[in-house]
């Protein structure tokens, strides 16, 4: 039986933008930045990007950049240059301006290109590796990032590299992130998109998700980040907490000492 | 990543043999066939022998890992050996009877003759990829075959499939090895019963073997798209390889001589 991947979703983002997509496993995340990307054509409606279509005649080649989930799994070339030189090669750039693309790109990653630039890129930490692969998409020098999963199997150290990453180059593009990890994005994020069975459950601000999210959470459609259920537990249990949710751990944490009567600082 | 040392695999070590352009080696090895199949007596492959001797001893590459291929070839050596070695019912002076089957001086010749030629061949032809990098080589290969470009033969798409697949190889014995450790561990026996028997217990690693290597091709091929490869038309180089003059040199001499070697033996 056929079914939709996607239904109904639409989402618009600008330049310096960060966008975070969230769902369950299934829900269409993926096919929503294929799609985004050009990969995937629509059956009906319509992707663009700066008013020209995503995909065909008249899409702007390399506008877009998509990093897949554990891209680190696709390199190819003999060493980190070469792998991130692929894009701009693509894009037709010559030597000197794929070369300098490179170097840029890692540098935003915070890899310095004279130390990882000759190196094998499976020889990499899993966060350097992550990095690297990000920097091959960041080299294109695209308008518009798009990220599946940035973060999953990463440990504290490569998530925290990552995150890192993700907030230098949003200065210059437009990003956005699906992911479960919604404790790490969801305070960077200007909008929010949750999926569920390829349709939206949510969409709109940050500051509109909590005050939505017990709702949400209640109906099965969103998972809270664990600053914002610790909140939600509390207040189940009688905590006079305040109407707001807190997604910064600081203010959650003056939030419960001040509903314990402990005062806050 | 796992490390494989298999035939041909490179030995990075610093000698002229590696320096020399990878265009050129091509050209020499070509020149070394073609000279090995036009010698026709024990002269032409005694001195054939010698520069293979003299190319490993240059190369710096050990003996041992430049004899390994031999290995592989050891059942077509040994059968080339008996098949030109044996006759039925000889009306020469047998040298050895094993009933209607004997060796005579005749064939003896011919089958030494076949299968040293057969050992040179393997032994000098790998020489090539024991000194050249994977993609070094296929940089080379999509040099040397560029004239064929302007009869439409794909030859950026020969050396990018090819670069691919050496790039692969490791990580498909990684993946084989992960199958049967898991298999393993399940209880199934890859070292019980007969090679029937053997060969059966393999099927069931074949089957999620060729499904990871088909959705990981699926999943290189979609995310080469995304960074914008369309085939090598308009895409550039990061770095300009050209046969310099000493490439040129000992590639002209080398090969002159091996071929005036194997018409003149």
């Amino acid at each position: 039986m056929a079914s939709r991947a996607l239904e109904g979703v639409s989402l618009a983002l600008e330049p310096g933008e960060l966008g975070v997509g969230l769902g369950p496993t299934g829900s269409g995340k993926t096919t929503l930045l294929r799609a985004a990307a050009g990969l995937l054509a629509p059956t009906s409606g319509t992707v663009t990007v700066d008013d020209r279509p995503a995909a065909g005649r008249g899409s702007p080649r390399g506008a877009v950049g998509l990093v897949f989930q554990r891209p680190e799994a696709q390199f190819f070339a003999p060493s980190v240059e070469e792998d991130c030189a692929f894009g701009p090669r693509n894009l037709g750039r010559s030597t000197e301006e794929a070369r300098a693309d490179v170097r840029a790109a890692l540098r935003a990653v915070r890899l310095d290109p004279d130390e990882f630039g000759s190196r094998e890129p499976w020889g990499l930490s899993g966060g350097e590796a992550r990095r690297a692969a990000l920097a091959g998409v960041l080299a294109m020098r695209p308008r518009y990032l798009l990220l599946d999963e940035p973060t999953a199997g990463l440990d504290a150290a490569g998530r925290a590299a990552v995150l890192a990453a993700v907030d230098v180059v949003r200065a210059g593009a437009g990003l956005l992130v699906v992911t479960h990890d919604s404790d790490l994005f969801l305070g960077r994020a200007d909008t929010v998109l949750i999926l569920r069975a390829g349709r939206v459950a949510f969409s709109g601000g940050v500051a509109a998700l909590l005050e939505e999210l017990p709702a949400l959470a209640a109906a099965g459609a969103a998972e809270p980040p664990e600053v914002v259920r610790a909140q939600m537990l509390a207040r189940e249990r009688g905590a006079m907490l305040g109407g707001r949710l807190e997604l910064d751990p600081d203010a959650a944490a003056a939030a419960l000492a001040r509903a314990a009567g402990g005062g806050a600082s | 990543m796992r490390t494989i040392t298999g035939i041909g695999q490179y030995v990075p070590v610093d000698s002229p043999v590696h320096r020399l352009d990878p265009a050129a080696k091509i050209g020499i090895v070509t020149a070394f066939t073609v000279a090995l199949f036009l010698v026709d007596g024990f002269r032409g492959l005694a001195t054939m022998a010698a520069v293979v001797v003299l190319a490993v001893a240059v190369s710096r590459v050990p003996p041992r890992a430049a004899m390994r291929g031999l290995a592989a070839v050891g059942f077509i050596v040994s059968f080339t050996l008996l098949a030109n070695a044996l006759r039925w019912n000889p009306a020469t002076v047998a040298l050895l009877r094993l009933g209607p089957l004997a060796v005579d001086a005749a064939g003896l010749r011919t089958g030494i003759f076949f299968t040293v030629r057969i050992m040179l061949l393997v032994t000098g032809t790998s020489l090539l990829t024991l000194t050249t990098s994977p993609v070094a080589l296929t940089g080379g290969i999509e040099r040397a075959l560029a004239p064929l470009a302007r009869v439409r033969v794909p030859v950026g798409e020969l050396a990018m499939t090819l670069t691919i697949a050496l790039r692969f190889i490791p990580t498909t014995v990684e993946e084989a090895d992960r199958i049967v450790t898991a298999q393993v561990s399940r209880g199934v026996s890859f070292d019980r019963g007969g090679p029937l028997a053997r060969a059966r217990a393999y099927a069931p690693v074949l089957v999620p073997l060729f499904y990871q290597l088909f959705r990981r091709a699926d999943a290189l091929a979609t995310a080469m798209e995304a960074r914008c490869y369309h085939g090598t038309e308009g895409r550039t180089r990061l770095h300009e390889h050209r046969m310099g003059p000493s490439d040129w040199a000992v590639l002209l001499l080398v090969s002159t001589a091996l071929l005036a070697a194997g018409w003149a033996l």
